[in-house]
This record gives C-alpha cells, structure tokens and sequence, in this order.
C-alpha cells in the first residue's frame, strides 16, 4: 500500500498514444498484412500492460499475488502458437 | 454503530502467505477466470476467421473504425476517473470519491449508449448475427462473431456501471474511510480489467 503513486494522467497519455498509433498503423502504413498483425498486437499488448500494471496496481503488488496473475500467460502464448500454427500440423 | 458494523467497518487485513486481503484475491481469481472466458472467444474467433478468409470484409469497410476509436478513447478515460476516486478514499477525500465514481459512471454509460447507437447503424446496413438476414460485406461469420464478442464485452461494460451505482450510492452513505476502501478497490480491479479486455478486442476485431 505505502508506494509512491504513479502519474495516471501520464499513463493515460500513454493509452491515448498508443490507441492513435494502432490506427493510424492500420490504415495509413500500408504494411504487409503479416507485419501489421504482429506490430498491432504488440501495441495492445504494451498498452494492456500499462493498464495492470498501474491502475490496476500489480507494479506494487507482493511478488505472489504478481506469480499467480502471470502464471497463466506462457499457456496463453502456447495456446495462440498451436491456434496459429494449426494448418501447419 | 452497532457492533457487527463496527467490525465491519474495519480495514481488512492482509492474509498470511499471499500478503493480499482476501475480497481482493477474490477479485483476481475471479479475473483470471475472466481470462479464460474472453481467451475461448478469441480463439473461436482465429479458427473461423482463417478457416473462412472469405467471410470477413477489409477493417473499416463494414465497421464504423472511427466512432469505435472514440468510444475506447472514453473508456480509456473511465480508467483514469476509477483511478482517482480510489486515489481519493485513499486519503479520506470523500467528495472527491463521489466526483470521481460519478464520472466514471457518466463514461461508461455513455461507452454503452455509442456501443448500441453503433449496433443499430450496423443493422440498418444489413450487418446482423442472424444468418439468414446478412446482407452486408463479408458473410454471415463476420456478424455472429462480431456480436458474440462486442456484445459479452458490452455486458460487462453494463454490469460494470451497474456495480458502479451500488458503489457511489455506498459511497454516499459514507461507507468507505480512509481505513475501509476495499469495495472501491476491487470495484476499479474489475473496471480496469474490462477496460483492458477493450484493448485487445479493438485490435483484433476493428482493426486487423
């Protein structure tokens, strides 16, 4: 509890950038189909991770309650590579 | 203030082990089964689409990108409005508390309303889950996976503003201190996490 409170008008800012990246990448870059998927979902990624990790406090949290919320994300990534990979096997 | 809500009315305290109170820990093994259930339906929605290439239009041709990019920039506000009423009760400011929650409901709310105005342009345009009745660009997939997706998230949003009401109007009756703000707490764990489900829904359904 007793940690120094982040700047969420920053991290709002970040979010804000962030969302009009995504969109602009989407519609005006005019990347490869494959090089889009892979920077858009890095950019959600990233910005999901602002959200938990500040307003939803898990930077401040004790090192277990963070252990039982990231546990389940290398099963997450398996999940996506077998989902993608699917046509390959 | 009788006993039981003097008891009641206490910090609660961090259990052994985990060092986390126990209404908290609730809420995260709570979201965590929340990442499954949101986990399933963007798996579904991978298989259909690869499967069916044919069946999904270019973003943007059928969906309104614009409108739902204002849309999430409102609910990425609604975060910070949680936020800041929890930093509030934090300190004992109990106006800013009920400032804050109100504004965070007004946010979300308005998320909701864009969210059906959205749904019915849609289906003016022919774009609808029922099958038989598709008639926009892409096929019937595109619609009923759209819904399927959009509309659980929606839900939540509503449930979430909902939640949000009983919260200020707790709030208004003076039941959260500087020592007791769990409910407020694990109020903005649940809106910060349907915020966050948003991220990733806006750029896998709007946008790739």
């Amino acid at each position: 509890m007793a940690h120094k409170k982040p700047n969420y008008y920053l991290v709002w800012l970040y979010l804000l950038i962030l969302t009009i990246a995504e969109v602009a990448v989407a519609f005006v870059s005019g990347l490869p189909f494959q090089v889009l998927v892979f920077i858009l979902l890095g950019l959600a990624l990233w910005k999901a991770a602002l959200v938990a990790m500040y307003y939803m406090h898990l930077r401040f949290e004790p090192p277990r309650l963070v252990l039982l919320v990231l546990a389940p994300i290398p099963l997450a990534i398996l999940f996506a590579i077998v989902v993608v990979t699917m046509e390959v096997f | 203030m009788s006993e039981a809500a003097a008891i009641h009315a206490q910090a609660p305290r961090p259990m052994e082990g985990i060092r986390v109170y126990n209404v908290k820990l609730g809420m995260w093994v709570f979201l965590l089964s929340e990442v499954m259930f949101f986990s399933g339906l963007i798996g579904a929605y991978i298989i259909l689409r690869f499967a069916n290439p044919e069946q999904w239009a270019a973003p943007g041709e059928v969906l309104n990108v614009p409108l739902t990019a204002f849309n999430t920039f409102m609910l990425i506000c609604s975060s910070v409005t949680m936020v800041k009423a929890f930093a509030a009760i934090e300190h004992g400011d109990q106006a800013g508390l009920k400032k804050w929650l109100l504004a965070t409901i007004v946010l979300g709310a308005a998320f909701v309303g864009i969210q059906i105005f959205e749904y019915i342009k849609l289906a003016e345009h022919g774009f609808v889950p029922v099958a038989s009745q598709y008639a926009a660009g892409g096929g019937p997939l595109y619609g009923s996976t759209f819904y399927t997706m959009t509309g659980f998230h929606g839900a939540h949003v509503s449930i979430g503003v909902l939640c949000l009401i009983f919260t200020l109007v707790k709030a208004l009756r003076g039941h959260y201190t500087e020592e007791y703000f769990s409910g407020v707490e694990i109020m903005g764990l649940y809106w910060h996490f349907v915020d966050l489900v948003w991220i990733i829904l806006f750029t896998i359904v709007y946008l790739i």
